[in-house]
């Protein structure tokens, strides 16, 4: 299959800075999938982000969004449509007093009709289940619910696929639920790409592949079930894997012959009941 | 006492007041406050307290979120008032030493605290009944034909809406920079008028800084949101002019004319 991004060889060196954030990426992202991406603070995660829907252009090599060159200018507005972005501070990226008129905001400014503006908006409320806040102010509500209401600001777009940045750090952990539980059910359901950037480890369980960054490089990219089996690299670069894998792991460590790639409570409760 | 502010804060609701155009809602405030400042006389005045009061009325706006909202000009107000109330030449009634209430400064002064008073509750009538949204297009359509003249028209309405929807959130934040300076004891409540002022001088560098890079976090995200000022953009809320909107209009002007009528006659 075509893949939706394909990055060949991104460098990026952000002005006035002498050594390179993102030195030598190469990353292809296929239509449907749910990648998510780790790493500790200053890894480039997040200037790896700002490339995939061209707010940062490469200093070398390139960055390709269903085929178009996030370089051309003249392609500008159809790279940012088809790639939606969410950032972490869900108060920096709301722009009206009203939930409905900010979901509104993006379509608005592709120039669609408003009667499909109206649609889209309904739509996209119902997608990530605040259709009975539209008529809310925003700063009433809670962090979780920001943030799915940036969320449905971006699926108004109708983009193919959503890169969200860290979205979780400022929530707490029933709105970190509130936000993966939306991207995951947005992935599976309508079949959009997402892309999630965080430092919980357990918002990775549910991803298809688990891209782990250091100091501008890839270090790690394959099944999270496959990653969390490199522990020793992994707590090098600061991360901890999910408290099954480590349970697992220590068992085993500890002579009990079980498998180590369960992710979930159940299945590794089931492991470790099938031999005792 | 930071909450008490409740500039541009929108109401929500249906009615007649809440339906109107926002172009109608705008030329109405105008005829408002133009009738508001020729009103010259008791009749006059009497006449645009009734006005204001049903502009109240048919608005539903309860009468407390409007003393509310006047709290924060009050100091303004006694000001205004004492001011007219000393300084105005006529016939003594009181004599404080060297100062002197008189007769005319004292119906000065309650005109002018009448005036004042008005002239903010007519005018939050306004936001409270208008969706921010609606009263920003409203002044892009009113203004848009200074457009042709290069006046920049739609960045201004965009900016004037992004401070509205951002004055809650730097409230919060100033409430939040207090707390953790007091926590730090920092004194805000006490001490001269200049030791006050002082001491909000260490709230206001983190404030302006925490704004700055807001700023800079949201024109990224509205960038991501493709947008690129106002060429080729819609509108979700087109805004309609109905009959009700010329009849308001035609109603507002009837009450122009007749406070003018009434200076002409003294009232």
């Amino acid at each position: 299959m075509e893949p939706i991004i394909k990055i060949e060889n991104l460098h990026y060196l952000y002005p006035g800075d002498e050594i390179e954030t993102l030195c030598g990426i190469d990353l292809e992202l296929h239509p449907g999938t749910f990648t998510a991406v780790l790493g500790r603070n200053g890894s480039g995660k997040s200037t790896l982000a700002k490339h995939l829907n061209a707010i940062l252009t490469p200093t070398a090599g390139r960055v390709l969004v269903c085929g178009m060159d996030t370089a051309d200018e003249s392609q500008l507005l159809r790279i940012r449509a088809s790639v939606g972005m969410v950032f972490q501070n869900p108060d920096n990226q709301i722009v009206a007093n009203v939930v409905e008129d900010d979901v509104a905001f993006a379509p608005e400014n592709l120039g669609v009709e408003p009667q499909e503006i109206r649609r889209r908006v309904d739509a996209a409320l119902r997608q990530v289940g605040m259709y009975e806040f539209r008529m809310h102010a925003p700063h009433l509500l809670s962090g979780g619910q920001k943030q799915r209401v940036a969320i449905a600001g971006v699926i108004a777009m109708q983009p193919k696929c959503i890169v969200l940045d860290e979205p979780t750090a400022m929530l707490d952990p029933s709105g970190r639920r509130e936000v993966v539980e939306t991207v995951t059910r947005l992935c599976r359901e309508q079949g959009i790409t997402v892309v999630l950037i965080t430092h919980h480890m357990n918002e990775c369980v549910g991803a298809d592949r688990l891209i782990v960054m250091s100091n501008g490089i890839i270090a790690a990219d394959g099944a999270p079930k496959a990653v969390f089996q490199q522990r020793e690299m992994l707590e090098r670069e600061g991360l901890t894997v999910p408290v099954t894998t480590a349970l697992l792991q220590e068992l085993r460590a500890a002579g009990m012959d079980v498998p180590t790639d369960a992710l979930g409570i159940d299945e590794c409760a089931g492991r470790i009941a099938a031999r005792i | 006492m930071l909450r008490d502010i409740t500039l541009g804060q929108y109401f929500p609701g249906d009615s007649i007041a809440h339906r109107l155009d926002a172009r109608c809602k705008l030329i109405l405030v105008v005829l408002y406050i133009a009738a508001l400042f020729t009103a010259v006389n008791y009749g006059s005045y009497a006449f645009m307290i009734v006005v204001t009061g049903a502009m109240i009325a048919v608005s539903q706006i309860p009468l407390r979120a409007i003393v509310r909202g006047l709290k924060p000009v009050l100091v303004i107000v006694i000001l205004t008032a004492l001011l007219n109330m000393f300084f105005t030449q006529g016939t003594p009634v009181v004599k404080l030493g060297a100062l002197t209430i008189t007769r005319e400064g004292l119906i000065r002064a309650a005109f002018m605290v009448l005036r004042i008073t008005m002239l903010i509750a007519g005018t939050f009538l306004l936001t409270y009944t208008t969706s921010p949204i609606a009263l920003t297009d409203g002044m892009e359509i009113l203004f848009g034909p200074l457009k042709k003249i290069r006046v920049p028209v739609h960045e201004m309405a965009m900016m004037m809406s992004m401070a509205l929807r951002f004055i809650p959130t730097l409230i919060e934040e100033t409430d939040k920079i207090m707390s953790a300076q007091k926590a730090r004891g920092a004194d805000f409540d006490t001490g001269s008028l200049i030791q006050r002022a002082k001491a909000l001088l260490p709230l206001l560098v983190p404030l302006f800084v925490s704004a700055f890079r807001r700023a800079d976090e949201l024109a990224t995200a509205m960038e991501s949101r493709c947008y690129h000022g106002d060429e080729g953009r819609t509108r979700m809320k087109q805004l309609h002019w109905a009959a009700r909107d010329t009849l308001a209009i035609l109603l507002g002007a009837a009450v122009f004319a007749a406070v003018l009528v009434m200076k002409h006659f003294g009232l």
